[in-house]
């Protein structure tokens, strides 16, 4: 009974993969059915490209600082959930509502308030005395501030999911361990050194690797938001991936950039095996 | 008052002030999405740099105009049919391969069972923004370039291996007795499961048709790579892509599409999500 399955994903997930990195080895393009082998002269020719670069440079940087970002207030956020107070029900489901929207369209909602005329954000900062007169923030239109609208975006989207998760591991720790550790005469900063740190690892981990893959292999925020610009600076390695594959046409090197993706995704992929063996084991 | 009743009350405001903050966070685009929805384009388009014109606050009487534009003038209705048409045949492939699936995972013990069900997963992460070009090619081969059918192809990609750890994880928690003492009185296996596991899993069954479909909803990268006619396009599309037209921003219209669409897949998803995370989370919490 396994097999419909296994076949249909077998067909359209892993002979694609392969696909891929044949591609990326051909000079195929849009336009027609025909090519030939041209060895590693895509990888070559991408990774002398200066845009390519950027790209690479910028997938780290948004996936590292945004996913730090979202594990500490992750972690506080988590914390201050497991209280009990009034309106706990309804704090939580708004909190999770950014995670649940469709990506395309809660970008859409952030490119409106980061738009060059009306972003609310510059009133607020005029309002407040940040921008003087004849100062302006273009957010989109600016290497540096687009990338911080883009880690924004990424932030936002991904802070419930990991406090979600973080939460689901501070509760599955027993009371009765900080009970003893209590008796024991341990402080608020022991109890957390040995005994909150160590618990959670399983689950940070898991936190940290699903957020570290929707990051990283995501298109859609800077698609919307940025289009890779202002002249090609906020690209990720998935928008250029598309930007050069799918609507420059040029399949292999398209191709070329997404295989990029992979060393990262198979790093957590061996991570993902060990915590679910280890966590067999306990 | 004692030393230590203030510092309590400090304490409960600290709290109450950092969950006020994260909210206000979360949920500012979309109050920005209500406001830009129902208010006069002369009192949305104002500029940023008029410091004594509010725009958090409705300056004109709100408005339906936008809304009545959204439904009336552009191919909205359109792109909302076509992604539950997509996303119900979606639906119907995935129950068909996953349920199947989930069931045999569930029941096949040893280290074989372990190592297939981790694979299934894994291609779950196996992210599209690797796979579009692969597909691309395939789907023009195919002949099924900007059609909706590429869709129903392609989405059961992500759909499938994660539903079918999902259901894995609902038919382990079903003990084996179940289904033997069915098939003692008489049913085959394929019976068992129809009459005895099958009602039993209904929550899961349903938490399944729920994900698969806010996951097809909520796709962006597959629909923008094969879909190139306007009036074909889903609604995580046909939204960014053909609202937007030149550099004309309708945003009033373009604001109600978005929070049209997102507020009513929050709110469902929310109801679910504590299964999706435990359904990731299998292993790492005891």
């Amino acid at each position: 009974m396994l097999a419909p399955a296994l076949l249909y994903i077998i067909l359209l997930v892993a002979l694609p993969f392969l696909l891929a990195v044949f591609l990326s080895l051909t000079n195929s393009s849009a336009g027609s059915l025909q090519f030939s082998f041209v060895g590693l002269q895509n990888f070559k020719n991408v990774l002398g490209s200066p845009v390519f670069q950027r790209a690479l440079r910028n997938t780290f940087v948004f996936t590292l600082i945004s996913q730090i970002t979202v594990i500490l207030l992750g972690n506080l956020l988590a914390r201050a959930l497991m209280k009990r107070f009034r309106g706990k029900s309804v704090a939580r489901f708004l909190i999770l509502l950014p995670w649940a929207a469709p990506i395309s369209l809660a970008t859409l909602g952030w490119l409106w308030i980061f738009d060059s005329t009306f972003s609310v954000i510059n009133w607020v900062l005029k309002v407040a005395g940040w921008l003087g007169p004849g100062k302006w923030y273009y957010w989109l239109g600016d290497p540096t501030l687009g990338m911080l609208a883009i880690i924004t975006v990424h932030v936002w989207r991904m802070l419930p999911f990991s406090t979600v998760i973080l939460l689901a591991g501070l509760t599955s720790i027993p009371t009765e361990v900080h009970e003893a550790a209590d008796l024991d005469g341990a402080g608020p900063l022991r109890k957390t050194l040995w005994i909150t740190i160590p618990m959670m690892l399983p689950i940070l981990t898991v936190a940290l690797l699903f957020g570290v893959v929707f990051t990283f292999t995501d298109m859609s925020v800077v698609y919307l938001l940025t289009r890779g610009g202002p002249y090609n600076s906020t690209h990720v390695l998935a928008s250029l991936a598309f930007q050069d594959g799918v609507l420059g046409g040029d399949v292999g090197r398209g191709a070329a950039v997404a295989i990029f993706l992979l060393p990262v995704l198979l790093v957590l992929a061996v991570v993902m095996l060990r915590v679910s063996r280890r966590a067999e084991v306990a | 008052m004692s030393v230590r009743t203030v510092r309590r009350a400090a304490a409960t405001v600290g709290h109450r002030a950092l969950i006020l903050c994260f909210v206000a966070f979360a949920v500012f685009p979309f109050y920005w999405m209500v406001v830009t929805t129902f208010k006069q384009n002369a009192d949305l388009y104002v500029g940023a740099s008029n410091t004594a014109h509010n725009p958090f606050l409705f300056n004109r009487p709100p408005t339906l105009d936008h809304l009545a534009t959204l439904f009336g003038q552009t191919l909205y209705p359109t792109w909302l049919f076509n992604t539950l048409y997509v996303g119900l045949i979606v639906v119907a492939i995935t129950l068909v391969l996953a349920v199947p699936a989930g069931y045999s995972l569930a029941r096949l013990t040893g280290a074989w069972g372990e190592r297939l069900s981790i694979g299934i997963f894994l291609t779950y992460l196996v992210p599209s923004t690797l796979l579009f070009i692969p597909f691309s090619r395939l789907i023009s081969t195919l002949g099924l370039q900007n059609s909706t059918w590429s869709l129903v192809l392609i989405y059961p990609t992500f759909t499938v291996p994660f539903c079918t750890w999902l259901l894995m994880g609902f038919f382990k928690s079903l003990p084996k007795e179940v289904e033997e003492s069915a098939m003692v009185d008489g049913c085959g296996r394929v019976g068992a499961i129809w009459r005895m596991v099958l009602p039993l899993s209904i929550p899961g069954l349903l938490t399944v048709v729920i994900f698969a479909l806010t996951l097809v909803i909520q796709e962006f990268v597959y629909s923008l790579t094969f879909i190139s006619s306007v009036e074909k396009m889903t609604v995580s599309v046909g939204v960014p892509v053909a609202l937007i037209r030149g550099d004309v921003y309708y945003w009033g219209s373009l604001m109600a599409a978005c929070l049209l669409t997102s507020l009513p897949i929050a709110v469902v998803y929310n109801f679910f999500l504590d299964r999706f995370i435990a359904g990731l989370t299998v292993g790492a919490v005891k």
